[in-house]
C-alpha cells in the first residue's frame, strides 16, 4: 500500500547515486532486491515507479526486481531451508528458535546509466 | 483536570506532519553509502554503452536513521515506547482506554494516535487523562502507516521527562506499519475473534515483527464459529514462543496477564524514575 512512497524513495536514492561527472547520463535500469517477506508488491511498485519517475533523471528507466526467497536457519539444529509457507518452525527438529537469513530485503543494489564515453 | 486534558490534547494535521512520505529532506541520511561510490570505485562497465554503479542501500534507510534518532531520544529520556498495530476495528482504542485506566497514574502514560481521518480516537483516549496527540494522514492521500519522522514531529511539546510510557496507536492496517521502525521498544499486534483464524498466516510479517499478540473480543466467542485454538496455533506457527493474551476489552476478562506483562516491560526499561 505504500509502494508510491517506496518508489519516490528509490528515485531519490538513485538520483543521488549518479556520479557528478555523469549528470547528463540517462538512468537505464535500477536493480532492486525485494525479499518475499517485505510488505511490497512488485507489480504495484513497478507501476508507481514509472509514474513517479516522470520528469526525473529516471524517466523511462526499467525497475529490475530480484525477489529474494525467505531463508531460515534453525539455531537449535543448524538446518537451513527456504520458507515457502508462513510456518517458521524447523521442519527437522520442530524448534522455534530460528533466524531469518534473507527475505526482508528492500535494497537498491545498483543503477545502470548510459555511458557517454562509449 | 479537565483543563489539563485540553491543554495536553493536540490534533496535528497531516500537512504539518506528513509532508514527504518517507524522508524529511531537511535531514539527509548520515550514512549515505552511495557518496563514497561517487569517486568511481563502485562503477563497472556492464556492457557496451552502459555503466553499472553500485549503490547497496536500504530503500527505507531514511526512515531507519530517523527511527534510530527517536530510539536514542527515548533512551536518554528513559521512556518506554509501545507500537500498537492491528487491522481496522480490532479494538485497539478500547483496549488502550481500559489499559490506561489500569496502569495510570502508577505508570505515567501518553498516546500518539494515527488515523487517516477524524479525531474520534483521540477524543476517547483523552478521557483517561493521558496526554494524546492525534495524527491525521488524510491530506497526504491517507498514508497507510506512521513513519519515524511523523513520530518525531508529534513529540513536539510532549513532556518526555515526566513520562514512563508512550503508546503509539498505529494506523489500522496489518501490512505496512510492520515495515516501518518508529524507534519503539516493543511491538504489539491486536487481533480480534471476528477476524479469521488464519489472519496471522496471511500477514506473517506483522506477526513476525511483533513481540506479543492480543486476541481481543473473546466475550463474543459464544456467538461465533471461531476456532480459538486454531488462531493461537497459527500465531505460534508464524512466531513460535510469542506471548498471546486472550482478552475482552469490553468486559476486561483476561486483562490481568496483559497488564502485568506490559508493566514489567515498562519497568524493565525505566526502572524507578
Amino acid at each position: 500500500m505504500h509502494e508510491m512512497g517506496v518508489a519516490m524513495q528509490i528515485i531519490e536514492i538513485a538520483t543521488a547515486s549518479i556520479p557528478e561527472n555523469s549528470v547528463q547520463s540517462r538512468v537505464l535500469r535500477v536493480n532492486l532486491k525485494v525479499g518475499k517477506l517485505s510488505a511490497v508488491v512488485s507489480d504495484s511498485l513497478r507501476f508507481c515507479f514509472e509514474v513517479a519517475a516522470k520528469d526525473t533523471a529516471l524517466e523511462g528507466a526499467e525497475l529490475v526486481i530480484d525477489e529474494i526467497p525467505v531463508i531460515a536457519l534453525c539455531n537449535a539444529c543448524g538446518v537451513k531451508w527456504t520458507v515457502e509457507s508462513p510456518v517458521f518452525i524447523c521442519n527437522q527438529c520442530q524448534s522455534g528458535k530460528i533466524e531469518l537469513l534473507s527475505g526482508r530485503e528492500l535494497d537498491i543494489e545498483s543503477i545502470e546509466i548510459s555511458d557517454e564515453n562509449d | 483536570m479537565k483543563q489539563l486534558r485540553i491543554k495536553n490534547y493536540q490534533a496535528l494535521p497531516a500537512d504539518k506532519l506528513v509532508f514527504h512520505c518517507h524522508h524529511d529532506p531537511s535531514r539527509p541520511p548520515k550514512h549515505d553509502r552511495s557518496r563514497s561510490d561517487r569517486t568511481g570505485g563502485g562503477m563497472s562497465n556492464r556492457k557496451s554503452g552502459t555503466q553499472e554503479i553500485k549503490v547497496v542501500r536500504r530503500v527505507l534507510d531514511a526512515n531507519d536513521i530517523m527511527a534510530g534518532q527517536n530510539r536514542r531520544l527515548f533512551k536518554k529520556r528513559n521512556v518506554f515506547v509501545l507500537n500498537m498495530m492491528s487491522s481496522p476495528g480490532s479494538g485497539k482504542t478500547t483496549t488502550l482506554e481500559k489499559t490506561l485506566t489500569r496502569i495510570m497514574p502508577e505508570i505515567r502514560s501518553a498516546v500518539i494516535v494515527g488515523d487517516i481521518c477524524t479525531t474520534n480516537d483521540a477524543d476517547r483516549l483523552a478521557c483517561s487523562g493521558a496526554p494524546v496527540v492525534q495524527i491525521n494522514t488524510d491530506e497526504f492521500g491517507g498514508d497507510c502507516h506512521l513513519a519515524a519522522h511523523v513520530i518525531e514531529k508529534a513529540l513536539d511539546g510532549m513532556d518526555l521527562d515526566n513520562l514512563d510510557l508512550l503508546i503509539v496507536e498505529n494506523i489500522g492496517n496489518l501490512v505496512c506499519p510492520a515495515e516501518f521502525d518508529i524507534g519503539e521498544d516493543c511491538r504489539v499486534v491486536v487481533l480480534s475473534v471476528t477476524e479469521g483464524e488464519d489472519k496471522p498466516a496471511k500477514y506473517p510479517l506483522m506477526f513476525r515483527e511483533c513481540d506479543a499478540a492480543l486476541l481481543n473480543k473473546i466475550d463474543l466467542l459464544p456467538y461465533l464459529d471461531y476456532d480459538r485454538r486454531a488462531a493461537v496455533n497459527t500465531i505460534l506457527q508464524v512466531h513460535p514462543g510469542m506471548p498471546i493474551f486472550e482478552l475482552s476489552a469490553k468486559t476486561e476478562e483476561g486483562f490481568e496477564p496483559w497488564i502485568e506483562w506490559l508493566k514489567n516491560k515498562v519497568k524493565s526499561k525505566v526502572g524507578a524514575k
